[in-house]
């Protein structure tokens, strides 16, 4: 097997793909409404082994060991394993729920879970790839088709707007960050991270002056950090998401807040981390403004929003902030148990349960009641007890109360940037807390300070009721016992930085 | 070894959990729920008893500790454990909870599941914040405190109560993050989550600063809960809409987790900024006691003037802690033996007594002011409205209401022979020793107190002829028509003779509960004045 066994998951992905799509063609087109559920399950079933493949080439009994390289582009090591379990995990609880909602709204369901599944590859190939060419091309594939997915209900205008804004945006961060790679070829000769970061420690290294070479860098890893930073929604780059995820299809708004996010922020780690560890003063500040910009800009749009899909959308672009927070907080030098690339991904795992749940509320809102408004929100504790209760869960985990996993991520990012003494840092991530308190808060006191629409039922589907309660227990249990993702976070950072330079 | 003191605390902190789950499991009917509840409440109650005798005073310090693995990767443990500062605490914990959960059951009729439920989930966070011996559990409690009561205001509250439950959420949400914000600083500082072992390590000692930053962090933390002044401003809003079992818990409980935290953490972790910064919490406290006493005699609420006067009380708690405070490093003390040209020995003892008032005005203040927001309560289930100009003439009406409202209000005025003295008596002789001008400044409250008690609720209310016309609707307390104030019936008087006889008992002999504190107070000091 050899390199061919190194991206299984990646494979698996492509066949399945490839599978659904010539299914599709063969299929009669008249019988898409029924077809669509099978679709939907061969898609769980794919991402499901790919999710297996994953959790397999995570190496928990030797962490030292070092990572493997696939066909010298991709890196197999935990950190990358790590965050493909994250990414395939909220695709499948997604898919799983979102089947019934896709089928309802569009005839074409062989195309949407085709292209759920090249998302997916596209996520996979880039949370694993060391050469910048193939880092650009895996964030292009993820770009278009989520483009398409964006804008999938062709005959709603929501969808259609959101799909183009996302397109217009995004077309432009990808020639930011294609300029920004083509600097940094052009500094050191090479696209490989490993090479570029040992072209900088020599040119860093040797002397104390800079030459001239490295001042290409800093252009170059901002241009980078633009078209990265597109896809992870930090602000200033951020406006195209509460529009897109407005509009999109519940479903791909889920995903895009999560396991795209997600994507965005390992790649950003793998190429700050492994590329730029020589530059760690000059980037360190940077990401610290663009932290407190992305936090504070989201949670004060957040909290004007009536509708409760926009505003899951705002706190998501201020949850990103707050992640970013750990990467400022990164001690190559001397790993610890709180060190921020292990808040990093701790963060990101626990949001990814806690996010992805909120997005299936609002979905099952929107399969019952039609409405992502928060008027519709009102008494649902009378009208449906426990999705109220499990978002009530969703809601304190992104305000960051303990028993939830949202809490162990804020107190491993606060953590992080308290050890690298960030007290400033630290201190506005504080005030920002108790900004978002107050916009979630306001979904659940609508939620449980009323006794309206008592005696009326909602009837959730059994399969979106399934993955809210992976997305609940999974977040309490993160919340109420982190030790075994401890584990797998820390082996996962621990061969990251093992490789710096 | 396995003997059952091995795992009372366990039993102790979780059985309030499993009555939780059991009503959101078992609870079929309304009546079971509560029945249910009240027994399963008595468990904890008594548990909370057996500590009191159990407890060992001549050993002193932690037992019935605790030990468990939690969180290894970052030396975070299940670590439980009780002194004489907490177990006094936890049987006000158990004993309020169990007089509320018995005199809901009376007046809940509305989703009573989920009261029940957050009535036990709200006892669990309180137990576990005075059991907890390590930073991560603590805060874990802490923080889920906030939960059950924000439901309980903002479900069944008064008018205003989704403002009001936010706004205490996010007032104390905000003081805790600052807290987590220095609990991280110490853990980086001693490696460990351990509270008693992170105190011997003495995080930042010799460094004011960050040691003042962590303290800063640690009392924004504290003084929300407290609330300090100027932090206060929830307090009123929470209490007036709180539901009574709410009010009663919220002043009779959550209020003691700050003073509780800035005794069990900030004292022995910080001894140098606590000695830096003591004349800033002697002086907030001082404001507190004459500031809420002043806003008290402009209350037309009588709910809201209750409130107010928590302020006021929770500020002779500040007063005592801080002025221990100021003299609990060798060096400060030196510094103050030549006032009034007393001894070392005699300066320990003024601020072992300053610090068993602070904690004997926590304990008061729980029962004194829990009795307090149940009379409010009471009558407010009469006469639904609070407004204290439609009042009038009650005491001939409702002799036994009136009788306990005496007694009660008294004691929060500080009469001798009834609880509140003793605490203001310890906490103004403690702290007249170290800090004679705010001690001085204090006392300006205690004859506001007397103002607001004495004319604003005793003679208000009560005194005077009855008029019909004020309030002409008066109701049962089963919310049946009547024609006039009525007396308080059965059940109430059950909740409220408890605590009546609690003022009584500490009021003639305080001698039992002062031990439990002063056996804690001597050891803090003594631990500060070793170690640094």
């Amino acid at each position: 097997m050899g390199d061919l066994g190194y991206i299984a998951p990646e494979i698996i992905l492509l066949i399945g793909g490839l599978f659904i799509f010539c299914l599709d063609l063969a299929y009669d087109p008249g019988v898409g409404k029924k077809s669509g559920l099978s679709y939907m399950a061969l898609s769980a079933l794919f991402l499901t082994a790919a999710l297996v493949a994953a959790v397999l080439q995570l190496n928990i009994s030797d962490p030292e060991a070092g990572p493997k390289v696939a066909y010298s582009m991709m890196t197999i090591d935990n950190f990358g394993s790590f965050i493909k379990v994250t990414i395939f995990s909220g695709m499948i609880l997604t898919t799983i729920a979102g089947g019934r909602y896709m089928n309802r709204r569009s005839g074409n369901q062989g195309e949407f879970w085709t292209f759920f599944l090249m998302v997916s590859l596209a996520m996979s190939i880039a949370v694993s790839a060391n050469n910048l060419v193939l880092v650009y091309l895996a964030i292009e594939f993820l770009s278009i088709t989520s483009y398409m997915l964006a804008g999938f209900l062709r005959e709603n205008r929501r969808s259609n707007e959101a799909g183009l804004k996302y397109f217009l945006y995004g077309s432009i961060a990808s020639a930011v960050m294609l300029y920004g790679i083509s600097l940094l070829y052009g500094a050191t000769g090479s696209l490989y991270l490993h090479d570029i970061a040992a072209s900088f420690s020599e040119i860093v290294g040797e002397s104390t002056e800079v030459s001239g070479l490295a001042f290409a860098a800093l252009p170059a890893m901002l241009l980078i950090l633009a078209g990265l930073g597109f896809k992870a929604s930090l602000a200033p780059f951020y406006q195209w998401a509460p529009d897109t995820y407005d509009g999109s299809p519940t479903p791909v708004a889920t995903y895009l807040s999560t396991a795209s996010k997600a994507a965005a922020f390992a790649v950003l780690a793998r190429f700050f981390i492994v590329a730029m560890a020589s530059f760690e003063v000059n980037w360190v500040p940077v990401l610290a403004a663009f932290s407190i910009i992305t936090m504070t800009m989201g949670n004060l749009a957040a909290l004007r929003q009536s509708s409760v899909k926009r505003m899951i959308a705002y706190s998501s672009v201020a949850q990103a902030g707050y992640i970013l927070m750990g990467l400022v907080a990164v001690t190559s030098s001397s790993p610890s148990a709180m060190d921020g690339l292990n808040g990093v991904l701790l963060y990101l795992f626990a949001y990814l349960f806690t996010n992805v749940g909120a997005f299936l509320v609002v979905m099952a809102l929107e399969e019952t009641v039609d409405s992502t408004h928060i008027s519709a929100y009102r008494g649902l504790i009378m009208r449906a007890p426990w999705l109220a209760v499990m978002f009530t869960v969703f809601l304190l985990s992104l305000t960051g109360i303990p028993l939830t996993g949202g809490f162990f991520g804020k107190f491993y990012v606060f953590g992080a940037a308290i050890q690298r003494q960030y007290f400033w840092l630290a201190g506005i991530g504080m005030i920002n807390a108790g900004i978002a308190a107050f916009y979630y808060l306001r979904v659940v006191r609508t939620m449980f300070f009323t006794s309206e629409g008592e005696g009326e039922t909602l009837d959730v589907p059994m399969a979106l009721q399934t993955s809210l309660l992976i997305c609940t227990i999974v977040t309490i249990w993160i919340g109420v016992y982190p030790s075994a993702v401890l584990d797998w976070v820390s082996n996962a950072s621990v061969q990251l930085l093992s490789v710096v330079p | 070894m396995e003997s059952p003191d091995s795992i009372v605390l366990t039993i102790l902190l979780f059985w309030p959990l499993v009555s939780a789950l059991l009503v959101i499991l078992l609870g079929s009917s309304d009546s079971l729920i509560k029945k249910g509840s009240i027994w399963a409440s008595l468990l904890p109650l008594g548990l909370s008893i057996y500590l009191l005798f159990a407890y060992d005073s001549d050993m002193g310090g932690m037992q019935f500790e605790q030990f468990a693995k939690w969180i290894p990767q970052l030396n975070a443990g299940y670590h439980l454990g009780v002194d004489g500062l907490s177990i006094p605490l936890i049987f006000l914990t158990t004993l309020l909870s169990t007089l509320s959960l018995y005199y809901s059951a009376g007046v809940i009729n509305e989703r009573v599941k989920e009261y029940f439920f957050l009535m036990h989930l709200l006892e669990f966070s309180m137990i576990g914040v005075f059991l907890a011996l390590d930073y991560v559990l603590f805060y874990v409690f802490w923080e889920i405190s906030l939960v059950p009561m924000y439901f309980l205001i903002g479900i069944w509250g008064g008018e205003n109560r989704g403002y009001a439950a936010t706004k205490f959420f996010i007032y104390t949400l905000v003081g805790s993050v600052a807290m987590l914000l220095a609990i991280l600083g110490v853990y980086f500082a001693t490696g460990t989550f351990d509270i008693v072992e992170a105190a011997a390590a003495q995080p930042f000692a010799g460094n004011l600063t960050l040691a003042s930053l962590a303290f800063w962090g640690f009392f924004l933390g504290f003084a929300f809960k407290v609330p300090s002044f100027p932090f206060h401003t929830w307090l009123p809003d929470a209490h007036t809409e709180a539901p009574t079992a709410g009010s009663v818990i919220l002043a009779g409980v959550l209020l003691k987790l700050g003073a509780y935290g800035m005794l069990r953490i900030m004292l022995p972790s910080f001894p140098e900024a606590s000695v830096y910064w003591a004349t800033w919490i002697v002086g907030l406290g001082a404001i507190a006691i004459v500031y809420g006493a002043f806003v008290c005699v402009a209350q037309t609420d009588l709910k809201r003037l209750i409130a107010y006067s928590s302020v006021s009380h929770m500020g002779y708690v500040m007063l005592g802690i801080g002025a221990a405070a100021a003299v609990m490093t060798p060096d400060a003390l030196a510094g103050a033996v030549n006032r009034f040209g007393l001894t070392p020995e005699a300066i320990q003892d003024s601020a072992a007594m300053a610090l068993n008032g602070a904690a004997l005005q926590m304990f008061n203040h729980g029962i004194i002011t829990g009795a307090l927001f149940f009379l409010v309560g009471i009558i407010y289930e009469r006469a639904h409205t609070r407004d204290l100009a439609r009042f009038g003439g009650l005491a001939t009406k409702t002799p036994h209401f009136y009788g306990l409202m005496l007694t009660a209000a008294f004691a929060s005025l500080g009469l001798p022979g009834l609880a509140g003295f003793w605490a203001e008596l310890f906490t103004f002789r403690g702290a007249f020793a170290i800090m004679p001008y705010w001690a001085a400044f204090g006392t300006i409250g205690i004859v506001i107190t007397a103002v607001y008690i004495l004319y604003r609720i005793i003679q208000n209310v009560f005194l005077g002829e009855y008029d019909p016309s004020k309030l002409p609707h008066w109701t049962t307390v089963q919310g049946e028509h009547a024609d006039g104030p009525t007396d308080m019936v059965g059940f109430e008087k059950v909740t409220m003779w408890p605590l009546i006889a609690a003022m009584f008992l500490i009021g003639i002999y305080p001698t039992p509960l002062v031990s439990y504190f002063n056996q804690s107070a001597r050891e803090l000091l003594a631990f500060v004045q070793n170690l640094v």
